[in-house]
Parts: C-alpha cells; sequence; structure tokens
C-alpha cells in the first residue's frame, strides 16, 4: 500500500499536490474499487447461488430465466427494488426510517478494508486487524435497532429486539473464540496471524490443537448466529414475524438489508479463513510475485468460498431453533466452552511455545476421520431414502 | 494540515452528536445521536495512534453500552411523551448549578499548563499495553475487574429476585 503510494508520488502523475493528498485519493479510489467490483456484486451474486443451492436442495429447479442458468437473477432484482416505490409509513420516525439501512450496508461495507486476499492484495494492514472486523459488524445491532424501532410496527420491533439480544450474546463466544488464536501469533494482525501458518493443513491453526479446532467450529456457529443466518434467523422468521425488522421496508432499502446479510457470509467466510484455515497460504511455486499473488487470491477464495456454501448447505438442512435454545446454546455451552479454550490454549502455549508439530498431524489425521464419518453417514442416508439422484448442475 | 481537518471534523461530529442528544425533545433520537458521538470518539484516538484503544471503544461503547443504551430506551413505557421526571428540582436550581459547573470546569481548562506532543506515528500499541496490564498495573486491573464481577453478581440477584414474584 505505502510502496504503491511512493511509487505514484514519484512518478509524479498528479504534478506538485502534496503527499497527504494523494495518498488519501489513492486510498479512496482504492477502496471505491473493492467495495463497488467486488462486495456488492458479490452479495448480489451470492443471492442468486443461495437460491439456486437451496433448489437443489429441495428438489425444486430455482431461477433459471434471466441469463444463463439465471445467472444474471441478482442484476433483474436489483433494478426491479431501485424501480419500486420508496414507501414510507405515515406514522414511522421518518428520519431514523431512512438512516437505518445505510448503518447496516456501513457495517457490512466496512470490513472489506482489512480483508487480506493475498500477500499484497490487502487495503490496509492494521495492527488491530482481527479487532477492527469484529468491532466495526457491532454497528449492524444500531441499524437494526433503528429500523425496528423506527418502522412503528409490532412485528419490526419485535424482530429488532430479538437481533441486537442475538448479535449482543454470540458476540462474546465470537470474541472469545479470536482468543485462543491471538495467544498463539501475538499478533492482532490479519496477515501476521495468516504469516504465522502454513499452507498445509497440518500447519493450520484448526488443528494446531484440540482447543483451537473447537474454537473455529464455535467461532464458525456464532457468527452465522450474528449474520441472522438459518438455523438462527429468528429476527426475519418468515412464519411468526412477516419479514421481521425489514416488514415496513420497500425497494432499495429492503435490498439494503439483505445485501449486507449475503455480503456477510463473504467476511464470515474470510474471519474464519485468515484465523483457522491458513488464508492465502499457498507453496511458494514460482519467484514471480504476480503468479503467486493470483494463486493466493485463487486460495484465499476457494476457502471462502467453500464456507459459504457449508452455510447455505445448513440452511436448507437444519430447521429453525427456539428462542430459549439460541440463549441456552450461547450463554450455558458455547461461553463456558470458549473460556476452556482460552485457558487450555495458554497453558498449551506456555508448554510448547513454538507449537507441538505431532500434534498438528494428529488434529489432521482425527479431523480427516471424522470427515469420512461424516461422508458415510450421508451417503447412508442418501441409500435409504431411495431418491432417484442425478447430477445435472445446468438445468 | 490534512489531520487538523479531519481533527476538526471529528470533533465537530462528537460535540455535534453530544448536543443533538443532549437538547433533543425525542429521548430515541437522543440515544441514536449517541452514535455520532462514539464513532467520533472513535476517530480521535486513531488520529492520536491509539489504534487498540480505538478498536476496543468501538467495541464496548457502540456494540455494548450503546445498544443496551437503546435496550432500556425502548422497554421503557411512556418514551415519546415529554414529562419531567423529577419536578423538586426547578429552572433555578438548575441553571445555578450548571453555570457553577461549567465555570469550574473552564477554570481548570484554562488554568491546566497543557502538555502539548507532536503527533506520534502510528506505531502498534497492543503489545505495550499487555505488559502495562500483567506488569506494571497489574493490581488495579485486578481491582476493576473485581468490581465488575461484583456487578454481574449483583444483577443475576436483582434479575432472580424478580423471576420468583
Amino acid at each position: 500500500m505505502q510502496e504503491l503510494i511512493n511509487n505514484i508520488v514519484a512518478a509524479g502523475t498528479f504534478g506538485k499536490m502534496p503527499e497527504t493528498l494523494v495518498a488519501a485519493i489513492v486510498i479512496i479510489v482504492l477502496s471505491a474499487v473493492v467495495f463497488l467490483g467486488i462486495a456488492f456484486p458479490f452479495a448480489g451474486i451470492v443471492s442468486w447461488v443461495e437460491r439456486r443451492v437451496w433448489a437443489r436442495i429441495q428438489s425444486r429447479v430455482g431461477p433459471n430465466r434471466v441469463g444463463p442458468n439465471g445467472f444474471l437473477q441478482w442484476l433483474a432484482d436489483g433494478v426491479k427494488h431501485v424501480c419500486k416505490e420508496d414507501v414510507i409509513p405515515t406514522d414511522s420516525d421518518h428520519q431514523l426510517f431512512k438512516i437505518a439501512p445505510y448503518l447496516v450496508v456501513l457495517a457490512f461495507v466496512l470490513p472489506w478494508a482489512v480483508m487480506p486476499f493475498s500477500s499484497s492484495l490487502i487495503l490496509a494492514d492494521m495492527n488491530v486487524g482481527i479487532l477492527y472486523m469484529t468491532s466495526v459488524t457491532a454497528i449492524t445491532v444500531v441499524g437494526v435497532l433503528m429500523a425496528g424501532w423506527a418502522s412503528n410496527d409490532k412485528w419490526s420491533l419485535i424482530g429488532g429486539i430479538r437481533s441486537a439480544a442475538q448479535i449482543v450474546s454470540y458476540e462474546i463466544p465470537a470474541g472469545l473464540s479470536i482468543f485462543p488464536v491471538v495467544l498463539m501469533t501475538g499478533t492482532l494482525s490479519m496477515q501476521g496471524i495468516i504469516r504465522a501458518q502454513g499452507w498445509a493443513p497440518q500447519h493450520w491453526f484448526l488443528f494446531a490443537n484440540p482447543f483451537t479446532f473447537v474454537a473455529a467450529n464455535i467461532l464458525y456457529v456464532s457468527a452465522l448466529a450474528e449474520g441472522n443466518r438459518t438455523p438462527f434467523d429468528l429476527p426475519e422468521a418468515e412464519s411468526e414475524l412477516v419479514a421481521g425488522f425489514a416488514t415496513e421496508y420497500s425497494g432499495m432499502r429492503y435490498l439494503f438489508f439483505f445485501m449486507a446479510e449475503w455480503g456477510n457470509l463473504f467476511i464470515i467466510g474470510a474471519i474464519i479463513t485468515t484465523l483457522f484455515l491458513g488464508g492465502w497460504q499457498f507453496p511458494q511455486v514460482s519467484n514471480n510475485a504476480v503468479v503467486m499473488n493470483i494463486l493466493q487470491l485463487i486460495t484465499f477464495n476457494v476457502k471462502v468460498l467453500f464456507l459459504v456454501f457449508v452455510s447455505m448447505w445448513i440452511r436448507g438442512t437444519l430447521p429453525r431453533v427456539r428462542i430459549d435454545q439460541l440463549m441456552s446454546l450461547c450463554w450455558k455451552y458455547f461461553v463456558p466452552i470458549s473460556f476452556v479454550n482460552m485457558i487450555g490454549t495458554a497453558i498449551w502455549v506456555a508448554i510448547w511455545p513454538e507449537g507441538n508439530s505431532v500434534a498438528g498431524y494428529i488434529m489432521f489425521a482425527l479431523g480427516i476421520v471424522l470427515a469420512v464419518i461424516f461422508i458415510q453417514r450421508v451417503m447412508y442416508y442418501l441409500r435409504r431414502s431411495r431418491m432417484e439422484l442425478y447430477f445435472r448442475p445446468t438445468i | 494540515m490534512l489531520q487538523q481537518i479531519i481533527f476538526y471534523a471529528l470533533a465537530a461530529l462528537t460535540v455535534g452528536s453530544a448536543a443533538f442528544t443532549a437538547f433533543s425533545r425525542n429521548i430515541v433520537h437522543s440515544t441514536f445521536a449517541l452514535l455520532g458521538a462514539f464513532m467520533g470518539v472513535v476517530g480521535i484516538y486513531v488520529l492520536l495512534a491509539a489504534d487498540f484503544v480505538a478498536m476496543v471503544q468501538l467495541l464496548v461503547y457502540v456494540g455494548g453500552i450503546l445498544v443496551v443504551t437503546i435496550f432500556a430506551v425502548m422497554l421503557t413505557q411512556g418514551i415519546a411523551d415529554v414529562t419531567v421526571s423529577n419536578r423538586e428540582v426547578g429552572v433555578i436550581p438548575a441553571l445555578a448549578t450548571s453555570v457553577i459547573g461549567v465555570a469550574v470546569m473552564l477554570y481548570a481548562v484554562i488554568r491546566t499548563p497543557w502538555h502539548q506532543t507532536p503527533v506520534p506515528a502510528a506505531a502498534p500499541t497492543t503489545y505495550a499495553i499487555g505488559n502495562a496490564f500483567l506488569g506494571d498495573y497489574v493490581l488495579p486491573f485486578e481491582v476493576a475487574s473485581l468490581v465488575l464481577l461484583a456487578a454481574l453478581i449483583g444483577a443475576i440477584v436483582i434479575s432472580r429476585h424478580e423471576a420468583k414474584e
């Protein structure tokens, strides 16, 4: 980042402008490219992928009319929502009603500043990167509560309060599950955490010791709960609350909430990938920096998109939990287990400050065994269900 | 130059939001205006190269305290109408108290020899903060956590008592 700015200043593209101003312009342009070119299209495309994936899980076809295999469905939806009337209820609190979607989108856009796409593709490698990522997403709560209250409608208010209660509760296990990794690396920087891991699975923090393995799973489930994803989508439970905090919204403002929700899937995946799955780490196959960066970019995105797919899979498979189950899962199980993880990792680091490579191999082997058992169970149920299986991704 | 512009913009955001919080007739609007005040303070911390403190401010104040405050305000009955909650204190005592308060604060601000240093370069502060907390300042740190523990237990006792009735 700093090198790029120095190069631009040295090249004299901007003449005699002060260096800070050039830096500001470069940062603003790059941020705009990342947000408009990656974040928003990603949110749109994920909405299409998600609808196709659910459709397959539920033995349907899904949207397949606009473009090849319905790929352009998200653009059509966007155009439709822009053209719709922006209805603002008479009895609502007009100013807060209008501001709320922007706050939610703000909370979705800010984490992309520290998204480590590859060893050099990162907007700002802050010293407090991971802390920044978890704390800026907290602004979502304020937007959701604002939307719920300003709509002046009981469904919206209940949805908003449920969402806030859920996010505030699950922030605690999520935050505590980040600590084991921070304890092991001694840094909060996204790139620092990724550099402390290796490209091979046994060098990932997921398999570093039993505590980090549990922490990774808790973090993923908590992140799904914070992102209002099924099985934790109580705030917008269609069968109970119409559309929760978004009930009174229409047009683009309504779409903003859901764009943030879909885009947050990438952020959830990126946090897990960075902390536990080795981030962009790829074996050094070439000395060319550009080639390496492209390979790292692909590695990072494959890992993140796999986690995004898993969350769609969960959404298609699991029923919604009740509010008391949600709260007891968080406070009675996740919070105590997270504390055990933290203390366990601290003891582990005290015994083996450099990490234990044997433990990495054993944990990786156990991970493979778990995966094999899982696939066997799935195959067993597939055979028992006697349904006609065929694989045709394009209909 | 650029830093000064940013500082004054952040100061204006903080003070403006705080003023809105104090003067708004609608208590819910006041509560939401606190967001601006907290975000302005976050920005000022970043400008002072206190990265860790800025992020903790964001996490604790915006993610925790503001949300709990909004909860409390939303679940209170009759928040929309403005009524004087304490009729014992009239305008004149309130005016006298605030004038004296402002006078004392202004006196303190003017008389304090402000320690001025150039803006430090952005450097990692987390390591130093961690060492300080678990080194020289371990006793104040533990005492503060004891206070929080007492507050936690107190909250649980109060809410359990209500549940029985």
